[in-house]
Order: structure tokens, then C-alpha cells, then sequence
């Protein structure tokens, strides 16, 4: 029998996310296999509409690596984020989603270790929820 | 603006059970601004249905349009083609926008997907207040610009009632008493000495809901 390998959508802040993955990709850390980076100019960027139709589109899981609060270079745009990310966590409760499909991390530039734990945890967490059975 | 709230989600599943395929129809007007039928959020609600559908084990097919304005019949009859290749519509305009699809395609049935609220003004983001109620008879110029009809709970024409208290209505708490609002702002304007004139009581059997649905008829735009 196949092990279950859940498909992550992780939106990435260009200030934070994303050089944080490509220290990862550098110093060829672990990443998930299953894996589909989403680059965003700021996390406040994401639409709550984004986050869900990941989830519709086929996402076992949804994460977004922001910026540590009070660290966003558009002052606010990891703040709003954490609103629409706790909006979408309501519709999911409705639907029956567990929380734990969506979830915010904050990094920063130089988290490339960090990024690729948060990632391969969350593939664990995952395959313990099961596929997504929304999608 | 008329302001409106997403109906409870497990309701508008009850009554879309029956149904495989359906047109979610937002408006582009009110219900856009108050982030409750817009394009955005009519678009968030068809995803957490087909999800929700989904993990029923019944999926259903939702197509998506959003009308300049849903009570305009002429943005109305836009729906016309997408109506016909659909079951049922689940309106998230106001309840006005509802009526005007239930006339215009009286074969399709027609379900709210909102509640609507009020009529009122965004006081800050995510945040609106009532402050009309359509009462036909507008006193405004005799409250310094604030309702005492919206905003007064026992909707008073003539100074506060004994349940004012350091500002706030005694019905609730965190709400402001409107006659201490129209008396602060109306001292604040100079304005004081028109507060010692009475307000007739309104004639709510004439100018109101009261007498039954209104309407206004303008004989020179009629075509």
C-alpha cells in the first residue's frame, strides 16, 4: 500500500518566504515531494479566496511563511494576512475542515532550516489527518 | 447603503440539498460594500459550498455572476442565459435583488443567500452602524443630522428618556443615546435654541411601512 502524500500549497512573501526557501533549496535541504510554492509580493496579498480555492483546487494543506509581525516592509500586510487566514479557519470550521489543513508561519530571510522542518512536520501532520476530503 | 449578513452556512445547505447545479448571483452595489454579496464574497461562499458539497458526497456545480446593481431590471435580465442552464439561483444581494430575479424569472426558484440588515453607514473598516430606517418623513433638519428615529430605540422625537445614562442608551450599553448625540452636536453647532422646538409625532399610518408597501411614481420618467 502507497503512503499517503499529501499536497502542500505554501505561499511564500517575497521578504521573507521566499529567500527562505532558496536557502533551503542551497543548502539542499528536505522538502516535501509533494510541494507547490506560491510566491506573493507580501503575505498581505492572499486573498481569503486564495486560501480556500487552494484547498478546492486539490490542497491537502495550505501554509503561507510570512513575516515576523512588526516586520512587514508594507507595514501591515502580515497583520491583515492573519485576519483573513482566521476568516477562512471560520469557513473551514463550517465545512468541517480541520484547522490544522491552514496555517500561518513566520520566518524570516536566513530560515532555510526552519522552512524545510515546518514543511516535512506538516507532511507528518497531514498524513495523520488524511487526504483532504473537501477537494 | 443597505447593509446585510451571510445567512448561517448550514441553512443555505438545507435548502440547496435539492439541487446539482445552480447560479450564486452577488450584486455589485450595497451588498459589495458591506463584504457581504460582492463578487469576492459570493465567490468565497461557491467554494465553501462545492467544498462543503463535496465532502457530503453530493457535489454541485456553481456557476458565478455578479450584476452591476441586481435590482435594475436591466442588470437583472443579464442572468438570463445562465438562469436557463441552472436549477435554482441563491441570491446574495439584498432582499430587494431577490424580488427583482424572483419577477424577472418567475420559473426559477430564487433563494436568499443573505439577511438583510439595515440601512447604515461604515463607522470603520468591518464595522456598520444603522442609520435609517426609511421612515418617509425625514427630520434631520430638526436633529442636528442625526436619527433619533434609527437611532433611538424607543425612536423618541423630543429629548432622551430617563434611560440615558453618561451618554449610552439603557437598551444597550455600548450604544450611544442619540439625544445625547443630537444635543452635543447641536450645542457644538450653536444650534441649542432649536431643540426647544417640539417635533409633531410623525404620522407613521400615512408616511410609513405602516400603510403598506410604498411606492414613488415619477409620471414624467415613465416611458
Amino acid at each position: 500500500m502507497s503512503i499517503f502524500d499529501p499536497k502542500i500549497v505554501a505561499f511564500c512573501c517575497e521578504q521573507s518566504g521566499v529567500p527562505a526557501a532558496e536557502m533551503a533549496k542551497t543548502l539542499k535541504l528536505k522538502m516535501p515531494d509533494n510541494l507547490e510554492l506560491v510566491p506573493v509580493p507580501c503575505s498581505g496579498r492572499i486573498e481569503t479566496l486564495y486560501l480556500l480555492k487552494a484547498l478546492e483546487s486539490g490542497a491537502d494543506g495550505v501554509v503561507v511563511f510570512a513575516c515576523y509581525e512588526e516586520n512587514c516592509r508594507y507595514l501591515q500586510g502580515n497583520i491583515r494576512l492573519k485576519g483573513r487566514v482566521g476568516y477562512a479557519k471560520q469557513i473551514m470550521a463550517k465545512i468541517g475542515l480541520e484547522s490544522e489543513r491552514l496555517e500561518i508561519f513566520h520566518v524570516a530571510t536566513n530560515s532555510g532550516v526552519k522552512f524545510t522542518e515546518i514543511l516535512m512536520q506538516k507532511v507528518d501532520q497531514l498524513r495523520q489527518l488524511g487526504p483532504n476530503p473537501a477537494k | 447603503m443597505i447593509k446585510a449578513e451571510q445567512k448561517p452556512f448550514e441553512e443555505i445547505l438545507e435548502y440547496l440539498a435539492p439541487y446539482g447545479k445552480i447560479l450564486l448571483s452577488g450584486c455589485g452595489a450595497c451588498v459589495t460594500v458591506c463584504n457581504a454579496g460582492g463578487e469576492k464574497d459570493g465567490a468565497l461562499l461557491a467554494s465553501a459550498l462545492r467544498m462543503a458539497r463535496r465532502k457530503m458526497g453530493k457535489p454541485i456545480e456553481i456557476l458565478e455572476s455578479t450584476p452591476a446593481r441586481q435590482c435594475e431590471p436591466e442588470f437583472a435580465q443579464e442572468l438570463t442565459d445562465t438562469i436557463g442552464k441552472v436549477e435554482a439561483v441563491l441570491s446574495v444581494s439584498c432582499g430587494v435583488g431577490v424580488q427583482t430575479l424572483a419577477r424577472y424569472f418567475p420559473a426559477t426558484q430564487i433563494f436568499p443567500g443573505v439577511n438583510t440588515t439595515f440601512m447604515g453607514e461604515t463607522v470603520a473598516h468591518g464595522v456598520w452602524e444603522e442609520r435609517c430606517q426609511a421612515c418617509g418623513n425625514c427630520i434631520l433638519e430638526k436633529t442636528a443630522g442625526i436619527c433619533p428615529i434609527a437611532r433611538c430605540a424607543k425612536q423618541l422625537l423630543n429629548g432622551p428618556c430617563g434611560g440615558s445614562s453618561k451618554g449610552k442608551c439603557e437598551i444597550k450599553r455600548e450604544t450611544d443615546c442619540a439625544w445625547q448625540l443630537i444635543y452635543d452636536r447641536s450645542k457644538s453647532l450653536g444650534q441649542l435654541h432649536r431643540l426647544s422646538a417640539i417635533i409633531p409625532a410623525k404620522q407613521w399610518g400615512v408616511e410609513s411601512r405602516d400603510s403598506g408597501p410604498r411606492s414613488i411614481v415619477r409620471e414624467d420618467l415613465k416611458v
